[in-house]
């Protein structure tokens, strides 16, 4: 723990770092009790987790107003907590019943709330980068002064839908932010064996997108930089690019063994870059709460978590009926 | 309390695996996260992470055991303090049982209405008496954009040239002049991306008309098309969709080659969640333009390049429109019954006139849309005259003429004289050789010979 970084920005309050943590621990709770759900053959198919990459959707919906808009790929749980969607219908959904976000007919990959303005979980690699462009192009038609938070991987940054959108997000300067959640690795490929740049976001330069590098273990750097994005965007100064440094601990998906990493790469990240044991660092070094505090928050956490997946198992599964609904509006 | 460590599923399919190594032994703590043991699958060895934390009380199921089964306890995780030696082992588990899924019941099938004669929709498009004039299908098809711009500020039209140069074949002539740059919208070309952004704009509420310059170029979007637009407003549960036109020529045009020949009819009725048009008249073009651009679904709307400057009667009406599901009888018969659709009516139309001249009655059915299909005009058809040739542009595997077969072979058997036979472009990759390239399409020639088929001459 030795190499943990200091906490060092002073002037966020205690109610705002205690929050964060919060949110973070949520979506990290929720998603081991997914994987073990899944273990018990109560999740199937594909169910990418989202440990380890918590404060970069907890940043961003931070500077997010009510209104604004995302999308984003298959690894979607955590956007999903994060922007306020219920841990219940999240869950239930993972298992494929009733109760789901989507009546159990989308799955882990496919889930979305019009209510919070989520638009998906998409599991095709990059073609929510054009969809989120299109939902800017919305906003913008209408002059209603939102943005649209379009998360894509470091894989996904080299399909070529991504810069067919940047060209003409910057042409009709629409108000989208790109996150580029760069964990590293796109399933077994790490990033240097895939992009031809080092750094995703000076792609952006060549289109006349402004971006930066964010550090994404630093909740409170993401949201910082969250904040420049959306700014940007709402003065009309068109697209602007996140590129987040992350990393994923757990394997692409569930099925995958992890082979092409070192167990002491991973053990590296959680032990000196933690995001989650970072905030708690802070809030503990600031005396904004004790570890007594701190614990409450956990078993608060536990409970709404463990709650999510009663109502997960017990939700009945869709009727048959369904299978012919939904097909036309 | 005590809680049971089971053997988990590391794959989608795994049943059982091999517990090849404990990574603890009894009386160690753990912690969320900690790996607790490694687990070989049919594919992969796999380690396995503590969940909650606390001691390890038992290990019920030594290392190197194999075939263990998924959900078995493998070992008993004690909560701090508690009596390790007290820990019974448990009764074999059922845990993740109780989702067994039930079986689920059969479709509703359109069995019901097997054999029993329908009674199709056989109204006029106008009403009688109603004004008509002359008009291209090129001219339909932009007033039918430009009305229903005119009365839905939502709708804009987006695609290659479609504004300052008018549309590559002209069919967005004038858009740009009356309704501006904010709803006449050139695209780079890039189809996937402005694909994908109509229907991102239509999820936002929008209703776009996306132009594809021809349908060819509509492959590198056809994951949009399908995975994004056809497929959300099921995978949503009916939350959202896409209300959207996605137009454009399709089909061969003349001499331009196998990448820029192709009919993809078949291709998009073959998707649920879609709707698709294929219009041969001017009239047909409007209406049937109007009216997808106003259903809420996606719609495919394939125009055809050849038929751009044919001239038709329409209507003159405020606003006119035609349902879709509702075939056209262009003639009536009684010897054999044509189907077709876009520009094979051509083919059929011709065919049925020379027939006739050889004494052999034609009815000749212009299907309109192929997702719906007016299934019912077709077998009431083929009730009567008891023969049916299908007519269209596209190959001949998995056409819409295959499936138009198996429908009256389930729904008019015992009225049919003959086999139905498809008329369908050959199974080759449009050549480029004039000669060939005739060869390769369907002509009325072929429908001829097929008639004669069926009807025995
Ligand atoms: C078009 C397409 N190609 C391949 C896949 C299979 N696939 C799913 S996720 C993935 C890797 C994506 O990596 P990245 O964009 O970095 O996102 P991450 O999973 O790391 O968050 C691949 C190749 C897919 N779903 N879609
Ligand atoms: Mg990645």
């Amino acid at each position: 723990m030795a190499a943990r970084r200091a906490a060092k920005k002073t002037n966020v309050s205690g109610e705002e770092l205690t929050q964060f943590y919060r949110d973070m621990l949520l979506i990290r709770r929720f998603e081991e009790k997914a994987g073990q759900l899944y273990g018990m053959g109560l999740i199937g198919g594909f169910c990418h987790l989202y440990i380890g990459q918590e404060a970069v959707v907890v940043g961003l919906e931070a500077a997010a107003e009510e209104g604004d808009k995302r999308i984003t790929s298959y690894r979607d749980h955590g956007h999903m907590l994060a922007c306020g969607m219920d841990a219940n219908g999240v869950m239930a959904e993972l298992t494929g019943r009733a109760g789901g976000y989507s009546k159990g007919k989308g799955g882990s990959m496919h889930m979305f709330s019009k209510e919070k303005h989520f638009y998906g979980g998409h599991g095709i690699v990059g073609a929510q980068v054009p969809l989120g462009a299109g939902l800017a192009f919305a906003d913008k038609y209408r002059d209603n002064g939102r943005v649209t938070f379009t998360y894509f991987g470091d894989g996904a940054a080299n399909q070529g839908q991504v810069y067919e959108t940047f060209n003409m997000a910057a042409l009709w300067k629409l108000p989208v932010i790109f996150v580029i959640e760069n964990n590293q690795y796109a399933m077994g490929t790490a990033q240097m064996r895939s992009t031809s740049t080092k750094d995703i976001y000076h792609r952006g330069e060549a289109f006349g997108i402004e971006g930066e590098m964010v550090d994404g273990m630093d909740v409170l750097a993401v949201k910082d930089a969250g904040e420049r994005a959306v700014t940007h965007c709402r003065k009309g100064k068109g697209p602007y690019i996140l590129e987040v440094k992350t990393y994923r601990y757990r394997g692409h998906s569930m099925s995958d063994p992890a082979k092409y990493r070192t167990r002491e790469e991973v053990q590296k990240m959680r032990e000196e870059r933690d995001a989650i044991e970072n905030v708690r660092q802070m809030i503990l070094e600031g005396k904004h709460a004790t570890e007594e505090q701190l614990k409450t928050i956990d078993k608060e956490i536990k409970a709404v978590v463990n709650a999510s997946a009663d109502f997960a198992k017990e939700s009945p599964l869709p009727d048959t009926s369904e299978l012919w609904t939904d097909i036309y509006a | 309390m005590a809680t049971q460590i089971l053997m988990p599923a590391l794959s989608p399919t795994m049943e059982e695996g091999t517990l090849a190594k404990w990574l603890v032994k009894e009386g160690d703590t753990v912690q969320s996260g900690d790996i607790l043991a490694e687990i070989e699958t049919d594919k992969a060895t796999m380690e396995f992470e503590a969940v909650d934390e606390g001691v390890i009380g038992k290990i019920l199921i030594a290392e190197g055991t194999e075939n263990v089964a998924v959900n078995t306890a493998i070992a008993i995780l004690a909560e701090d303090g508690e009596d390790i030696a007290q820990l019974e082992a448990p009764q074999a588990s059922d845990a993740g049982n109780e989702a067994a899924p039930l079986a689920s019941e059969a479709p509703a099938s359109a069995a019901a209405a097997r054999n029993s004669a329908p009674e199709p929709d056989t109204s006029p498009d106008w009403p009688e008496g109603t004004q008509l004039k002359q008009q291209t299908v090129r001219e339909a098809l932009r007033d039918a954009m430009a009305e229903e711009m005119r009365s839905d500020e939502d709708v804009f039209i987006m695609g290659e040239e479609v504004a300052e140069y008018q549309g590559a074949y002209k069919v967005s002539q004038g858009l740009l002049d009356e309704f501006g740059s904010k709803r006449v919208i050139d695209t780079p070309i890039t189809e996937h991306g402005f694909a994908g952004i109509g229907v991102g704009a239509a999820f936002g509420g929008l209703k776009p008309i996306v132009e594809f310059m021809t349908f060819n170029f509509a492959m590198q979007a056809i994951d949009q098309i399908i995975n994004s637009a056809a497929k959300t407003l099921y995978m949503s549960g009916g939350q959202m969709g896409a209300q959207m036109v996605f137009r454009g020529p399709n089909g061969a045009a003349a001499r331009v080659g196998a990448q820029h020949s192709q009919d993809y009819a078949a291709w998009y009725a073959q998707i649920p969640g879609l709707k698709v048009v294929m219009p041969y008249s001017a009239s047909d073009a409007k209406g049937l333009l109007k009216s997808a651009i106003r259903d809420p679904n996606p719609v495919i709307f394939l125009e055809n390049e050849i038929l751009y400057g044919r001239s038709f009667d329409v209507p003159v009406l405020d606003d006119f429109t035609v349902p879709f599901g509702k075939a056209r009888i262009w003639r009536e018969g009684s010897d054999v019954t044509l189907v077709s659709f876009g520009i094979g009516v051509q083919y059929a139309l011709d065919a049925a006139e020379k027939l006739a001249a050889e004494g052999i009655s034609a009815e000749v059915i212009d299907l309109r849309t192929l997702r719906p299909i007016d299934y019912d005009t077709v077998i009431a058809s083929v009730m009567k005259t008891n023969r049916c040739v299908t007519v269209e542009e596209g190959w001949p595997v998995s056409s819409i003429g295959n499936h138009l077969s198996a429908t009256i072979m389930e729904r008019a058997f015992d009225y049919l004289d003959a086999p139905v036979i498809n008329c369908t472009g050959k199974d080759v990759p449009m050549p480029y050789a004039a000669n060939l390239e005739k060869l390769a399409l369907v002509t009325t020639d072929d429908v001829i010979a097929a008639v004669k088929h069926v009807t025995y001459r």
